[in-house]
């Protein structure tokens, strides 16, 4: 097989060389080395020499030939080899692929079933800012790119075609956001709330940042709190009433016992432990309000779980304090206690989180003496304990000055009616209006 | 109009400008009697006289310090690196002095002068005539950087570079001298410093380069022509001012862009063009902006494989075409 000799560099710069004369013909044998024909530039004239010992076979380049460094001036067959007519025409040109069809890309179409690849959820910026300013609904195209990646070309098609457009769907696609939770089991639990889609956690349409604005990126508890919420005000029907309270008695039992109590437990007596133990024996007396929507029925839980807000600077959690019934004025007061130290020291647990059946909201601890919470699903009720705050009120019909206190519950009103609410509220009243200065605990 | 080499557009420039100023002057090494190794200057010597056309020393920061010296006593000096490799030496004179005396001054002086030097690789010049330097002048301010890649741009862009009231750097891509031609007018046309042009129109990606690689790219897109890839090639032209509206008019054209030269990746060039889009042309993009340049080795290897696996050819820049097409 004969090899080709190609035009060599002959210094640098110089990219062609031009044949100035042919000192073999076709035949000849040629020694290795040996100078087979001259090549001149406008820089320097060369001989060519052969790179082994053989036989020309054919000459390609002419005299007088331009011929650019690295194509072929002649074919030599090397010595011993069987030497061929060289061949009329180029094989290597035939065998070319088909390609001009097969690779180009094919054109955006409307193809809402499509299988998307690895490519299709994340656009670029030329593909979103276009499909934005041309109302074109994304889900409605096919990518043509890597992976199914929808490309600014597919987005240009679809406009130059018309299709694609935001609403044209002939079957909308629902987002699937989950099914209303419903939970079986009365678990505040972060993680379903994390990975649940809430409406919102979408960017809300029409907010305009200006300069001077910041933009503070949602960490994961703030998106499970603004999930939540929607989540709890979306699907709860929110019903609200409110009651007034004189505890001045519980005021001056507390004052009475404190520094001692503080002394000898080793934690602050707060109003807390009292209104959780008002809430959890008039939760026995009305089983129902400790109860949770089931979607098709309402479960009555049996524990007494009551989860308390507690608030940080940036955010709201509710641990849980279980079976409540079972514990003391102390042991509340050690377990409210712990609990606030683990959330402000960003300690707690899962288990600390989950299983709550009401809610008991502490709102006056901030000043608050109104509040409308919003229900800590799936639980059926939440009630905030509001200010206490001194105000003249009619006793016996005669003015006189006493500790008041609001406390105001939200019902779940697929769960609860107003009469036994009412009730319920009543009874938490009594309770604590019950504490006298003498009372002990 | 004349077809001709890249390099005699070279010197065509030089000796219609000489004709045309008597303050115009070249000094290099072998310039004069010698014609210049590449033959830059061949035939300037005999018609303007050694007064005009000086040999020099092997001495290239002399070379660069007398051209900044007549430049101040306004001359019009060219002065000839013999390889852009060889431009070390006078890297203290361009960047310490040429560079900075409009604004030392106060705007009482100028360096109207313009250094020419062949740079670029691809014809087994080895280590020390191969190197692509452009990337150790591009971040200093008082520097003009012309790197044109046809002879119509040669002479248009060098004549405006030599009646240039300030320093120019010139670099000629030596693989262009012989192998590129084209056509280019016999009257007097500037180009001016600090326009890119489109060399080809396209769709699917935008190729921004320069120089020799302004023609890879050329032949990479009349490759993947054939296979329904569109290739947007704009050639800078000018590095230094950049333009940057062309930069982002090409971006817009397609989206998808690859910054292409010969010089080492790290620091090179492109970094500046990508991060320009980056910032200025977000919202137009449909990939990530992808570079495409020799590897970070200190030099142009002699042997014939390892030069032909550091410089980029046609191929490599069809490949990586091909591959944002894909995207």
């Amino acid at each position: 097989m004969a090899t080709e000799i190609k035009m060599p560099q002959l210094g640098e710069s110089v990219t062609e060389g031009t044949i100035a004369k042919w000192l073999k013909k076709p035949g000849d044998p040629v020694a290795k080395y040996e100078a087979i024909c001259e090549v001149s530039t406008d820089k320097v004239n060369a001989e060519v020499p052969a790179t082994f010992e053989g036989t020309m076979v054919e000459i390609v380049a002419g005299e007088g030939e331009t011929v650019a460094v690295g194509e072929i001036i002649c074919k030599m067959a090397e010595e011993g080899a069987e030497v061929t007519a060289a061949p009329t025409t180029p094989v290597a040109e035939e065998a070319k692929p088909e390609a001009t069809n097969a690779s180009a890309p094919a054109p955006a179409k409307v193809d809402v079933s499509a299988k998307r690849g690895s490519g299709s959820g994340r656009f670029s910026p030329a593909v979103l800012r276009l499909s934005q300013e041309n109302d074109i609904d994304l889900t409605l195209l096919t990518g043509t790119g890597a992976g199914g990646r929808i490309t600014r070309k597919d987005i240009l098609t679809a406009i130059e075609q018309g299709i694609g457009k935001v609403g044209s769907a002939p079957t909308p696609q629902v987002i699937s956001v989950d099914e209303p939770v419903v939970a079986q089991v009365p678990t505040v639990d972060v993680d379903t709330a994390l990975s649940t889609t809430p409406p919102a956690s979408k960017p809300a349409m029409g907010v305009v940042t200006e300069e001077g604005d910041i933009e503070i990126p949602l960490t994961s508890v703030r998106k499970t709190i603004a999930s939540r919420m929607v989540q709890s005000k979306h699907e709860a029907p929110h019903a609200w009433t409110m009651m007034e309270v004189d505890v001045t008695g519980l005021v001056e039992l507390r004052n009475k016992m404190k520094h001692d109590f503080k002394v000898r437990e080793g934690v602050s007596l707060t109003f807390m432990p009292f209104f959780i133990k008002a809430v959890s024996d008039a939760l026995k007396e009305f089983p129902v309000i400790n109860s949770m929507w089931g979607g098709d029925k309402i479960i009555q839980k049996k524990r007494i779980n009551i989860s308390i807000a507690v608030a940080t600077d940036d955010a709201l959690y509710v641990p849980v304090i279980p079976d409540v019934d079972e514990l003391s004025i102390l042991g509340l007061a050690k377990k409210v206690n712990t609990l606030a130290q683990k959330t402000r020291a960003g300690k707690l647990d899962l288990s600390d989180l989950q299983g709550g059946t009401f809610t008991v909201n502490n709102t006056g601890s901030f000043g608050s003496v109104m509040s409308q919470p919003i229900i800590n699903q799936p639980q059926a009720a939440i009630l905030s304990f509001e200010a206490i705050v001194k105000r003249p009120v009619v006793m016996n019909n005669m003015f006189a000055v006493r500790d008041m206190m609001n406390i105001c519950m939200s019902l779940d009103h697929r769960v609860l009616d107003g009469l036994v609410a009412g009730r319920f509220l009543a009874r938490v009243k009594e309770l604590l209006e019950e504490y006298t200065v003498d009372s002990t605990f | 109009m004349a077809i001709m080499s890249y390099i005699e557009a070279v010197t065509l420039a030089m000796r219609e400008e000489m004709q045309r100023d008597s303050q115009v002057f070249v000094l290099g090494e072998d310039v004069g009697v010698r014609g210049g190794v590449f033959r830059a200057t061949d035939g300037l010597y005999s018609e303007f006289g050694e007064d005009r056309v000086l040999d020099t020393p092997l001495t290239e920061s002399a070379i660069a310090g007398v051209a900044i010296g007549a430049a101040a006593y306004g001359k019009r000096p060219i002065a000839e690196m013999q390889f852009a490799d060889f431009i070390m030496p006078a890297i203290n004179q361009i960047i310490s002095e040429a560079a900075k005396i409009r604004y030392r001054s106060n705007n009482k002086w100028s360096c109207p002068m313009v250094v020419r030097a062949p740079y670029g690789g691809g014809i087994h010049g080895a280590l020390y005539h191969s190197q692509s330097v452009e990337k150790i002048f591009t971040g200093v301010p008082g520097l003009k950087i012309v790197t044109p890649s046809t002879p119509y741009d040669v002479k248009g862009l060098l004549k405006s570079a030599i009646r240039d009231d300030d320093p120019v750097l010139f670099f000629e891509h030596k693989r262009c001298y012989r192998l590129i031609k084209g056509e280019v007018p016999a009257d007097d046309y500037t180009i001016p410093i600090g326009k890119a042009d489109v060399k080809r129109e396209g769709t699917d990606v935008t190729v921004i380069t320069y120089g020799m690689m302004v023609h890879f790219a050329l032949q990479a897109a009349e490759q993947l022509e054939k296979d329904g890839i569109s290739v947007h090639v704009l050639d800078l032209r000018t590095l230094v001012p950049l333009d940057k509206e062309a930069v982002l008019e090409a971006v817009a054209k397609t989206g998808k862009v690859l910054v292409v030269h010969e010089d080492n990746l790290t620091g090179g060039f492109g970094g500046e063009v990508s991060a320009i889009i980056a910032e200025e042309a977000f919202f137009e993009l449909d990939a990530p902006v992808r570079r495409l340049a020799g590897p970070d080795v200190p030099a142009m290897p002699y042997s014939p494989t390892l030069e032909k696996e550091f410089i980029l050819n046609p191929d490599k820049i069809a490949k990586a075409i091909r591959e944002l097409a894909e995207f």
